[in-house]
């Protein structure tokens, strides 16, 4: 006696392959779309001010480290504090009535003594353990982790951040050194002979592989 | 003549009572998945899902508190975890045996038993598979012992023994599954010609892959049947060794021992045949199998528990040797301090108990079984069979724990106290282990028909030489061609 339609023959081959396909898209869809690289690049929150890297670092020419002040001593850049900012504005004006607005919430947050609550950008799992300063000292630019930020009107996200992206470099960091005074340029390129001398010697610095170096 | 004559001739006797006929085997099986469940049945099945919902509340609590829940803590990291998984795993290979290395040794007793075995020894491995999963502390990182691609440049460490454990322990869950359902289908190709309603039809015709008894689906099935017998052989002895090696590739005095492998491979098949036994005499019993699976069955079971536990006995005994002969104190000082522990004193250590539980358990329980009279005796070997398996769960406890509370630095010597996460744990797996098992023994055929239609005298037919007059000799003659006419 006939149970089944005669198709159902067709089950398991059909089984096996959607099972086969199905398999493939899960682990794609987790590969790609749940990584760093599809969720974070890209983030560019709103920030309280509308302050410009593009104009500061960009057309003004002033170096990170005037506000990023910690970042060759300490594990944290840092956020710089309003002081900072009212060191210049305090006196300076914008040329246009967009910056003056911006200005204004500046002074008023001084003026309140109330810190401004910038967004934080950069974000790193909590469980990786992760030192600006170690960074640096090799020569590692700022470039290479953060993008052309003195191009960005709005700072966002550039680079995956991922653990395999950390460890492209950590594996073969000597294309991503510059000489130790450079590490701010945002234009620097390799091939300058006299400047490729001055690059950290790659024997004195071992970048981590191990799990315990970054998760402490 | 009865069928009984002809292997009389050459001594031997047979298994299963030589006036049954096929049609017994059918129905006595069969009857089990076709009638109400006898009371005592819901009575223990429902007393398995209140175990169930204990092991899912044990497990969603552990997930919302994490493993700080266990009395595992520094220096003793594995305990009851690991002490469950090994001894989960370790039942399920009494399965693997009877079906694949006793078939490959033409044993036809294993007959009676071997879907109950092989059932449970998928069982065994499913609640063995739950440790290891989340012992990690966050398993929803367990992904990371695949090796699935990624962003995070995370490759599977293939030089750890934790994962040769993923991949041995799933390849023989895989196989065990995949030989159990083959030998399966023919039986349920019997379930499904007997049902009388849609749904069972539906079901048990779904299951029966179309099995229609042709010649050639027998040839098939008897080829799938060797090689899968053949692929689960080796793993029979794999699978525990490379249990083993989570301990034995590590450097703890204690745990870093050559033995391993075949210590635990005997231990592992003493253990199964010990908890099928105890649930096999049970079960014979409430569904009047005693005809399928005879004492003779049960007596060649405790031969074999005799035997394995000796070399299990034989094992603690070397290891002892050669903690000594090696002359290494460490190695010493764990065995002779932190497990024999005996003194003019009397016991002087903190896990002592253990160790002699183990050793009364293991080694001096089976002895018994020198002797026919316990070989027979139900009660005996029911008893025996429980103290064998609380025997087995205190060797992997003795091992994992004795041997991490005091090692190298005796300031940070500590104490291994369960809580009662820890407990209730153990007890839900055997919540998981005991659902699926009475789902399986009142839902599906216990025992394989087929195959021990194939033990039966009927089907197999003995002519021995002498035997009867010269007319029967003359109709046993293959009658290859007409003699010439002279």
């Amino acid at each position: 006696m006939q149970i089944f339609p005669r198709e159902l023959n067709y089950l398991p081959l059909i089984g096996a392959l959607g099972a086969a396909i199905a398999g493939g898209v899960v682990v794609f869809v987790f590969w790609y779309f749940f990584s760093p690289k599809n969720l974070q690049v890209g983030y560019s929150p709103e920030q309280p001010i509308n302050y410009s890297h593009a104009l500061h670092a960009g057309d003004l020419g002033i170096d990170c480290r005037y506000c990023h002040a910690n970042v060759e001593t300490s594990q944290e850049a840092m956020i710089p504090p309003t002081q900072t900012c009212m060191g210049c504005h305090a006196v300076v004006e914008a040329p246009t009535e967009a910056g003056a607005a911006e200005l204004t919430k500046l002074r008023d947050y001084w003026e309140r003594g109330e810190a401004i609550p910038w967004v934080r950008v950069h974000k790193l799992t909590e469980t990786a353990y992760f030192d600006h300063s170690a960074h640096l000292a090799a020569g590692v630019g700022c470039v290479s982790c953060h993008g052309r930020v003195d191009q960005m009107e709005v700072v966002g996200v550039r680079e995956p951040l991922a653990m395999g992206w950390c460890l492209e470099c950590h594996r073969d960091p000597e294309p991503s050194l510059r000489p130790r005074d450079r590490v701010t340029d945002m234009d620097w390129e390799p091939g300058d002979e006299a400047e490729a001398a001055l690059v950290a010697d790659i024997s004195t610095i071992s970048p981590p592989e191990h799990c315990s170096g970054c998760h402490r | 003549m009865s069928a009984h004559e002809p292997i009389a001739g050459i001594g031997e006797t047979h298994l299963l009572p030589p006036n049954m006929t096929f049609n017994d085997v059918t129905e006595a099986v069969a009857r089990v998945t076709e009638n109400k469940a006898p009371r005592g049945w819901w009575f223990l099945f429902i007393g398995a899902l209140l175990f169930l919902g204990v092991l899912n509340a044990a497990l969603g609590y552990l997930l919302a508190t994490g493993v700080g829940s266990w009395g595992n803590n520094s220096p003793v990291a594995w305990a009851w975890d690991i002490t469950n998984f090994v001894w989960w795993i370790g039942i399920g290979h009494a399965g693997t045996l009877i079906s694949a290395i006793l078939f490959l040794f033409r044993q036809k007793w294993r007959t009676s038993i071997n879907r109950f075995a092989e059932a449970m020894t998928i069982f065994a491995v499913m609640c063995a598979g739950i440790f290891p999963g989340i012992h990690t502390g966050r398993p929803w990182f367990d992904y990371y012992m695949f090796p699935l691609p990624n962003q995070m440049s995370l490759w599977p460490n293939f030089k750890s023994p934790l994962m040769w454990d993923i991949f041995a322990v799933s390849t023989y869950f895989t196989i065990s599954f995949l030989f159990w359902f083959t030998g399966l289908i023919p039986d349920m190709a019997t379930l499904r010609d007997r049902s009388k309603t849609r749904v069972r039809r539906m079901v048990y015709g779904a299951m029966a892959l179309g099995w229609r008894g042709s010649n050639r689906h027998w040839r098939n099935y008897e080829r799938a049947y060797l090689i899968l017998a053949a692929i689960s052989t080796p793993l029979v002895l794999s699978v525990h060794s490379i249990v083993s090696f989570d301990f034995a590739t590590s450097v703890l005095p204690g745990w870093h021992t050559t033995i391993f492998p075949p210590y635990f491979v005997a231990g592992a098949v003493f253990s199964g045949f010990a908890l099928v036994l105890t649930l096999l005499v049970i079960t014979r019993q409430v569904f009047q199998m005693q005809e399928i699976v005879t004492i003779k069955h049960l007596d060649l079971m405790n031969k074999f528990m005799l035997g394995t536990g000796t070399l299990v006995g034989y094992a603690y005994a070397m290891e002892f040797f050669i903690a000594w002969y090696s002359g290494n104190p460490y190695e010493w000082h764990v065995f002779r301090f932190n497990r024999l522990a005996l003194t003019a004193e009397g016991f002087d250590g903190t896990m002592w108990w253990a160790y002699w539980a183990m050793i009364s358990c293991n080694v001096l329980v089976p002895q018994i079984f020198w002797f026919k009279r316990m070989r027979t005796s139900i009660p005996v070997m029911f008893v025996a069979s429980i103290l064998i398996n609380i025997g087995m769960w205190f060797e992997r406890f003795v091992i994992i724990v004795t041997s991490l509370h005091r090692d190298f630095l005796p300031s940070s010597w500590g104490y291994f106290s369960p809580t009662l996460m820890d407990i209730l744990l153990y007890l839900g797996t055997f919540g998981l282990f005991f659902t699926c098992f009475l789902l399986f023994i009142r839902w599906m055929p216990m025992i394989a028909i087929a195959e021990v239609k194939m033990a039966l005298p009927a089907a197999d037919p003995h002519w021995v030489p002498g035997h009867g007059d010269e007319g029967e000799d003359q109709d046993h003659a293959p009658a290859t061609e007409p003699a010439p006419a002279e």
